[in-house]
């Protein structure tokens, strides 16, 4: 299942791009399984995608926590906790 | 009314209490967040998530006014490059009395913090950082929920 991959902020410029599509295999199942599975793809990949704890996610332009589903999905978007305002 | 706007531009404040102060009310409450010069900082660089981000606003505004019975409720958030000084956000409220005004647009900055898809990047001498999100921000959004 094809889906488009968004990144901003400082994982923007740790992967070294602002987004990608990408075809994970099923066994992909959540947002935290996709960041597995792309951080086997590439150092880059590895290092922006290292502490966890640092990274939030949106799927489809609302805010998920790491371990929802990605079935289905059209957009992901992974990035830093906020800072607006 | 629910107004949201995200720009590159300058905030005209004085344009967007024209248009609250139009709504007829009796209270309107606002607040202005401008760059601060602390620690160095020459220039503040805002990066957000375009789409999301007009749908995240939107939907606190929306929550907002049904919340506290607001005639009109307004957000401008500024992305992209700024000096200190200027303004990053202004956030204005309409009710007809000032205790609703006031509290939905307290609410309102205290959750776009934690819940608008808004980066900050800070530019000094010695280069530049992301800012880090900060665990007061979640408290003072969570009181609110």
């Amino acid at each position: 299942m094809a889906v488009e991959l968004l990144y901003f902020a400082w994982v923007r410029e740790s992967v070294g791009t602002g987004g990608e599509r990408v075809d994970p295999p099923a066994a992909v199942a959540t947002v935290a399984d996709l960041l597995d599975w792309l951080a086997a793809r590439s150092p880059a990949h590895a290092a922006a995608f290292g502490d966890r704890t640092r990274l939030r996610a949106a799927i489809d332009q609302a805010f998920v926590p790491l371990e929802a589903p990605i079935a289905g999905a059209r957009e992901i978007a992974i990035f830093p906790p906020v800072t607006g305002g | 009314m629910i107004r949201v706007v995200v720009q590159s531009e300058p905030v005209d404040v004085a344009a967007e209490f024209d248009r609250v102060e139009a709504a007829g009310a009796g209270a309107v409450a606002s607040f202005t967040g401008l760059v601060r010069a602390d620690d160095g900082v020459t220039t503040l660089e805002l990066e957000h998530y375009p789409g999301m981000t007009e749908a995240a606003l939107i939907a606190l505004a929306e929550a907002a006014a049904e919340r506290w019975s607001l005639l009109a409720a307004t957000i401008v958030h500024r992305v992209g490059p700024m000096r200190p000084g200027e303004r990053v956000v202004f956030v204005a409220t309409v009710a007809r009395h000032r205790a609703a005004a006031l509290e939905a647009c307290a609410s309102l900055i205290d959750r776009l913090k934690t819940e608008a898809p808004f980066w900050k990047r800070e530019v000094t001498a010695d280069g530049a950082r992301w800012v880090d999100a900060r665990a007061g921000d979640d408290a003072a959004a969570a009181r609110w929920r």
